[in-house]
This record gives structure tokens, sequence and C-alpha cells, in this order.
């Protein structure tokens, strides 16, 4: 103990300089936090059956088991088309719905867009569960004509991700105020003009980011998809991985995790450099990606 | 915007009010308020603060789980953030990629990978099997640590990063003022950086607490057993069952949301001063 509080110490006393004690602690956390998904990646090239150990290395759980690797269970490959086609309507309906609503909100003073902006900042911090069960309501009891299934998971999560645009790019615009919307209009342009011209491409790494994490949160979500769920075929790897994770007996579970994590990398490493693109072009844009996540998050 | 939020949270307290059709067992939402039954929801309050309640254990559960594991996400995630923010140096960016990285790992993913390491046969026990002084344990049997140390695992990242962001933004100047009027390296952690970070560290204790009170899928896969069912749990099985389960569960949302309405609001409250400051600042 007193080893540990002289380190403490010892770090406190210099805060620029080594705090070992603070360094473990920190490693220590790291692995805790990726270690065992690694491992679980690395289960899934697995050779054999086990789920406890890595055991040679193969693709058959990935591709090449012609019945029972991820992509030839059908249940699996329609878990995995599933997520995917819900993040990518997600991204294509909340973004642009997102985007206008951030421009409305700052323009337009009044009772209405501020009510609009509390609710929707209280659907952000209330556990998903209650927006879950709600909606589950609502499509099971009154708007039947919306069936359970894709489209009520695509509404459900469509009204929950559209805060990460509304917040990021309204950040944006905040810092922005008016002065290129004034200067277009100077230049003869009309006001949607000035607006599609003058503003948009300034927001536009905002939108980037903003798409970016609207697509690698709508494809890992669980709570809105299971409880909007429908037949068998709206099932999403998330809750394929729920119903299947204590009763699987092949590593083909986490093939199809593994799948899924690999589409988040492709698509933020593919947002990242566009976002790098784009955010060197307009000057008014400083900061990195991250920056953007952090503000949405803290 | 309206339709897809409002009507929702509105049906759910109608259904909760309502009454259940007594043919097929389905509920009947009442939509006019003045018509309301408050015969379920009374009901259920009943079950939930009388200690023989049917919802007495799960409640007391759900509150020390919560409170546990948001204890212990700070107590370990403090020392994290202030590390990464205070010693990284050029590795600063790199770390902040690590720390996020969970956020674009599905959060069943992460689980699945526990389910796998907790096995009776897992990686966990075949350590504690070459130890000499630990003996294996059935971990998904029904263990409340497991499933507290689930939740710690799944929510961490939500306490790391506002923490970060708000220790990251204290000013060095004050930090070398407070040392070179002669302050220690604790009273200088005691009176600026621990103050500072203050507005952070409540903003991640609610951030974390809300949504494992409205967890059930943690409890589920790392347990399963009804001796760590939480309240969530029991919406999740009360709206999946028949006859007058939906009004029921109905109305045990409606009053978890009312239980938690003042913390959403405490949150939005603060994460709305720091904006406008942030604004202020930069604007």
């Amino acid at each position: 103990m007193s080893v540990v509080s002289r380190r403490v110490a010892a770090g406190m006393a210099n805060p620029w300089g080594r705090a070992r004690f603070l360094w473990v602690w920190t490693w220590l956390y790291l692995s805790w936090s990726l270690v065992p998904v690694l491992i679980a990646i690395r289960i899934s090239f697995n050779s054999t059956r086990s789920l406890v150990e890595a055991q040679g290395w193969s693709l058959i759980w990935w591709f090449s088991h012609p019945t029972l690797s991820a992509w030839n269970r059908p249940e699996l490959r329609s878990a995995l088309f599933q997520s995917m086609r819900l993040a990518t309507l997600t991204v294509l309906i909340a973004v642009p719905l997102g985007v206008a609503f951030a421009l409305a909100l700052d323009r337009w003073r009044g009772p209405l867009p501020a009510s609009a902006n509390f609710l929707m900042a209280l659907s952000w911090v209330m556990p998903e569960l209650m927006i879950g069960v709600a909606l589950f309501l609502v499509f099971s009891e009154v708007l039947t004509i919306v069936p359970l299934g894709t489209a009520g998971q695509a509404i459900g999560l469509i009204t929950f991700e559209m805060t990460y645009p509304v917040i990021i790019v309204r950040a944006r615009l905040l810092s922005l105020e008016q002065r290129y919307e004034e200067a277009a209009m100077d230049l003869g342009a009309s006001p949607a003009g000035a607006l599609w011209r003058g503003v948009i491409p300034v927001l536009l790494p905002a939108i980037v980011a903003s798409a970016m994490i609207v697509f690698v949160d709508a494809i890992d979500d669980f709570v809105i998809a299971s409880w909007l769920s429908g037949p068998a075929s709206s099932e999403t790897v998330a809750i394929r991985i729920y119903s299947d994770a204590r009763g699987a007996v092949t590593p083909a579970l986490n093939a199809l995790g593994s799948m899924m994590l690999g589409t988040s990398i492709v698509v933020l490493a593919a947002g990242g450099m566009l976002y790098r693109r784009l955010a060197r072009r307009s000057a008014t844009t400083d900061g990195a990606g991250l920056t953007d996540f952090v503000a949405s998050q803290a | 915007m309206l339709l897809f939020l409002a009507l929702p949270l509105f049906t759910m307290v109608a259904v909760a009010f309502g009454s259940v059709d007594p043919l097929f067992g389905s509920p009947i939402p009442v939509w006019n308020p003045l018509r309301w039954d408050g015969s379920t929801v009374a009901g259920v309050l009943g079950q939930l603060v009388r200690p023989e309640g049917a919802f007495f254990a799960p409640t007391l559960r759900t509150v020390s789980y919560t409170a546990i594991a948001t204890g212990l996400c700070l107590a370990i995630g403090y020392p994290v953030a202030y590390t990464v923010s205070r010693h990284a140096h050029r590795w600063k960016g790199a770390l902040l990629g690590v720390l996020l990285a969970p956020f674009f790992i599905s959060y069943l993913m992460r689980m699945l990978a526990w389910v796998n390491l907790l096995r009776d046969d897992g990686l966990v026990n075949r350590v504690l099997e070459a130890l000499p002084f630990a003996q294996p344990q059935q971990w998904l049997g029904g263990k409340p640590i497991t499933v507290i140390l689930g939740l710690v695992y799944g929510y961490i990242p939500y306490m790391i990063l506002p923490l970060f962001g708000s220790l990251d933004a204290v000013d060095r100047s004050l930090i070398e003022g407070a040392r070179d009027l002669g302050a220690r390296p604790s009273e200088v952690f005691r009176r600026i950086t621990w103050p500072l970070s203050r507005p952070a560290v409540v903003a991640g204790v609610l951030i974390v607490a809300l949504p494992i009170t409205g967890d059930y899928y943690t409890a589920d896969l790392l347990s399963g057993s009804p001796r760590t069912t939480m309240l969530a749990n029991q919406i999740d099985f009360l709206l999946h069952a028949r006859n007058a389960g939906p009004t029921v569960g109905a109305a045990l949302v409606c009053l978890l949301a009312a239980a938690l309405i003042l913390p959403m609001l405490w949150y939005l409250r603060l994460v709305g001063d720091a904006a406008i400051e942030r604004d202020g600042g930069t604007g």
C-alpha cells in the first residue's frame, strides 16, 4: 500500500512526468477493455469448434463451411444484411432530417422548436428501453399500418439517431454565424442557393462525421431493433448474438460479430478519410473527426 | 419528430392507465386523461415498495447494481481519463482512439466475448485452475458479481469520455500557478483538478447510471437466472407476456420514467450549461 501511495504521490509531484502507477492502471484498463474482444475475434478464425481457445487458423466459420459458417447459415447471413440495410436506411434518412432540423433550430426561435429540441434531448438520455417499449406499443396498438419489422425498426432508429447530426451540425452552425449565407446573398444568390452553395459545403465535414457515427451506432443497435423486430427476417446481428450467445456451439457467431465489426471499421476509415479531405479544403473547420464525437458525448 | 416521440410516450401512459380487453387479453389504451384508470399503476407501485411485493426485490437489485456499477466505473475510469489527458503527450490522439474503440464495437459483441471467456471450461476458469489459491466458478450461473462487472465493462466508456473531455480542458496554467504558490501535488488535485472536473463526474455518473437502469440484456446474457432479475428484465418479460402483461409493463415503465425524470433533466441542464460555456468562449 505504501508503495502504491508513494507512486501516486510521485506521479502527482510532477504532473507532466512519468506516472508509473497511473500508467500501469491505464494499460490494465485498456487491455481489459479490448483483449476479450480480440480473443473473440481470434476464436472466429479457429479451425475447430472450440469456443474457448485458439485452435488453428481457418475461415470455415466465416465462409468455407457449406452449412454452418456465418455466411452460409441462412439466419446468420440474413441478420448481417438486415443490420447493414437498417444502418444504411437510417443514415440516408436521419442525416438529412437531422441537418434540416439543426438549420431550423438555428434560425427559428419560439416555443415549438424549443420543445422539439427538448424532446429530442430527452430521448437521448432516456434509457433506450423506454423508447423501444413506447414505439412497440404504438406500432402494435395504434399505428398498426406500420408493420413491426424493417419499417418499424427504421423509424425507431431514425428517431433515435437523428440526435447525432442535430448536435454535431448545430455546434458547427453556432460557430459559423450567418456570415456565409449573407456573403452568398450579397453576391446575388437566392436564399436557397445561399444555403446550398454557401452553408452546406462548410457543414459538409460535420455532416460526414455525423453520418459515420450514425452508421456505426445504428448497425450495432440492439434495444430498438429488438423491440421493433417482426418476422425472423428482421432479426439483426445484435439480436442474433443476444439469442444465440449462451447456446452457441460453433464460432460462427463470433465470425458474424467480427464481420459486423469489420464493416464498422471500413466505414469509419472511409468516413475518416473523407472527413480529413473535406476539412482540409474548408479552412473554418479545424479539428479532427474525434473532436466532433467527443463533443457530442461530453 | 413530434409524431414519433411524443405520441409513443403518450401511448405508453395511455396503455398504463388503460384497461385489458377481457376477451382477447390485449391492452386497451385509454386516450382521455380524465378517464384514466389508476388502479394498475397504483397496484404496480404497491408491488414496488412493499417488501413482499413482486417487484420489490428486482427494484432493490436495480438500485444496488446501478450504484455499485456506476461507482466502479468512476473509480476505474477517473485515473484512466486523468492519465490519458495529463500524461499522454503526443500519444494522446492514439490513446483516445483506443478509449473510443468500444463505442464502435457492438455492445452485444463485447458481451459475447465475455460469455465465451466465462464459460465453465472458459479461459477465466482455466487461469483460476492454474492458480494455487483460486477455485473455478460457475460464472454464468446467476452470480450478481458477473452481472455487475458486465455492466461496468459495458458502460465504462461513457464515463471516461466526459471525464477526459473535462480533464483535458483544465487550464495548465492553473496547475502551474498552484504549484508555484507552494501547493503539494495532493493539494493541487484536491483544490484544482477535482473541483474543475466535478461537473463531468456528475455528468458521467448520470450518463452511466441512466442506461444501466434500463438494461436487461446484460443480466440476461451473463446470468439469465431469476436471482439477478432487474426491473428492466421484468419490463421485458411483461411486455412480451399475454393478458395484463403489457399494461402492467407499461405502468412499470411509466413509474421508472417518473423516477428517472429528475436525473435526466439534471443531466441535460449540466450538459446544456457546458455547451453554453464552450460556445460562449469560442463563438
